[in-house]
């Protein structure tokens, strides 16, 4: 079959890429296709051709999920202090300031109270593109306090995680981010307040091994990567190729670790209505 | 013995072997003074050497391949021992071992993971690293122990959990989980003690309880300092460097306040006396459940779940 193939880059279709102007033209990760940013806006994020997700921050979760303009945001200026004095090849306390610099985040996640169709909602929701959505002290301890803040007051708890776990810079104390966040959800748990969790692309490590699935409900976008080990660290230990689809949402609806994966566009209508259900 | 001597080890023993040797001649005074004063050096070498190891030589005297595992500690400081077998779900991990026994007085459920010895016996304990089934037999023999009135003793001694294609298929990270979640509110007392390796998610899916010991020269943290090495400094070369970045000793995670008490080991570690260490180890054992017995069930929640609440080092 490869004397099909296409070996030379410049007579690849791929190559229209260099016409298109900066920043108006998205091309899908998955399929190829060009979509203009206006259309992706309206799609929130999804390939209208092949529903390949694009992976999008709290903000826009934000956005497509609440009542405009009812989002309340909760410690927002939280930020990491740097417990271990953790150097690698660059010091943990010039990452930070760095990290926060480009993304305009403070931290990994963000937490507050809104309202969905005028329902109170306690939510949290992380951001990848901080040091890869890594949980710490911060992610930690803003998202017991959300956990709280629907245990104080009685109303339904979302989180929605994209992480690669826990943030190894701040070493035992992200692992015990794990124990605080638990804790807190199984005092949530004990007074039958609901707990709904969406999993995103990606959930891995940590963060997968504690809060995200621990909802009462687990909800997953399509086709996102979600497990405890990551797919390099497996494929080393058996010395094999993983199997098409491993470790995807599809994947771990299939073995019941999620309830049902949902499009975009349908989130905040279908999480609603589980709401609905359980209060 | 002479198989598993690490480098820093090496002097001394270069020197107890050469008063063994001067011992062998035996007879006149002269030796005799002089095997005396190698004594002392001897001695005053190992004080040297094990007060000023550094957190990598910890590591490695926690993975001691003669360091004592949960079933020497089982049978040192127990008696009438049962193991209990199985999740009753898929099957028994044989990573973790776990079962009901005796400390004098007090009745136990004990659940650690174990490795083996040799190839073979690793191969059978999957080198301590549990699949989701040891997990949920953990938890299964823990709300055993909670029906009836069983304080629980969780021995942690695990590279990991395991990082397989079936151990993904069944739920690893939702077995961890739901151990967090349901051992924050078990209504027994649970003591959690690191007696080797405390690796990430795999150590804390049997490591939450009231309170959390580490033996001497053991390690704990969010990842071990190969793979720390591995993802951050993209090379497996940099382990020495991310085991101390991680600060992962006894004494570091004390400094921390994220352990309770530090349980101190023979000179030169727990293999050089594995009797001497178990009593060690029983005893406060027996301090511990005599404060935690008096807890009212009904608190230890709330008590663990403010224990875990304070963990963290932000800035508002």
């Amino acid at each position: 079959m490869a004397w099909f193939k296409r070996s030379k880059q410049n007579i690849s279709p791929d190559s229209v890429k260099s016409d298109i102007p900066d920043g108006q033209w998205i091309k899908c990760e998955d399929c190829g296709e060009i979509i203009h940013i206006k259309q992706m806006e309206e799609n929130l994020w999804v390939c209208g051709k092949c529903n390949y997700h694009f992976r999008i921050g709290s903000l826009e979760y934000i956005n497509i999920l609440f009542d405009k303009g009812s989002f309340k945001e909760l410690d927002k200026k939280m930020r990491s202090g740097d417990p271990l004095e953790f150097v690698d090849t660059k010091k943990y306390s010039e990452r930070i300031p760095a990290t926060i610099k480009k993304s305009g985040l403070y931290d990994a996640v963000r937490t507050g109270i809104g309202k969905i169709e005028g329902k109170k909602i306690a939510f949290g929701c992380m951001d990848f593109k901080f040091i890869g959505g890594s949980m710490g002290s911060v992610v930690g301890e803003k998202l017991a306090r959300a956990i709280d803040k629907a245990y104080q007051q009685k109303i339904p708890l979302v989180i929605i995680s994209q992480s690669g776990g826990a943030r190894m810079m701040e070493g035992a104390f992200s692992l015990m981010q794990m124990a605080k966040t638990s804790s807190r959800l199984a005092r949530l748990a004990e007074a039958k307040i609901p707990y709904i969790s969406i999993l995103t692309d990606p959930t891995t490590g940590g963060t997968t091994a504690s809060y995200a699935m621990l909802g009462d409900i687990n909800i997953a976008e399509p086709n996102a990567l979600i497990g405890f080990a990551g797919p390099r660290v497996i494929k080393q230990t058996i010395g094999r190729d993983l199997p098409k689809g491993f470790q995807r949402s599809e994947f771990l609806e299939d073995h019941g670790f999620v309830d049902f994966i949902v499009n975009r566009k349908n989130l905040r209508e279908k999480l609603l209505l589980t709401i609905n259900y359980l209060s | 013995m002479a198989k598993n001597i690490l480098e820093f080890e090496k002097p001394i023993i270069e020197l107890e072997k050469k008063i063994e040797e001067m011992r062998s001649y035996d007879g006149s005074l002269d030796i005799k003074d002089e095997v005396k004063k190698l004594e002392q050096k001897v001695n005053q070498l190992k004080m040297n050497i094990y007060d000023n190891l550094t957190r990598w030589q910890k590591v490695q005297l926690a993975r001691h391949p003669e360091r004592p595992y949960t079933l020497d500690y089982i049978y040192n400081m127990t008696t009438d021992f049962i193991e209990l077998h199985g999740d009753r779900q898929f099957k028994d991990d044989k990573a973790i071992v776990a079962g009901l026994a005796a400390i004098d007085e007090y009745k136990v459920m004990i659940i650690g993971q174990q490795k083996g010895r040799d190839t073979k016996s690793n191969l059978y304990r999957n080198f301590g690293m549990a699949n989701p089934e040891g997990y949920r037999k953990a938890l299964r023999l823990m709300k055993l122990a909670e029906k009836f009135n069983i304080p629980v003793i969780t021995m942690i001694d695990t590279p990991g959990a395991y990082p397989g294609l079936e151990a993904e298929q069944r739920g690893q990270a939702e077995a961890i989980a739901r151990n967090l979640f349901e051992m924050s509110k078990l209504k027994v007392p649970i003591i959690v003690v690191i007696i080797g390796e405390g690796a990430s998610g795999g150590a804390l899916g049997i490591g939450i309880g009231d309170r959390i010991l580490m033996l001497q020269n053991t390690w704990y943290s969010v990842i071990s300092p190969e793979s720390c090495s591995s993802i951050l400094w993209r090379s497996w070369e940099y382990k020495e460097q991310a085991a101390e970045a991680l600060k992962l000793t006894a004494e570091d995670l004390l400094e921390q306040k994220l352990i309770d008490r530090i349980v101190p080991e023979p000179l030169g570690g727990a293999h050089k006396d594995p009797v001497a260490m178990a009593a060690t180890l029983k005893n406060v054992l027996k301090e511990e459940l005599a404060q935690l017995i008096k807890i009212k069930p009904d608190k230890l929640f709330q008590n663990r779940i403010d224990k875990f609440g304070k963990m963290g080092v932000y800035v508002e």
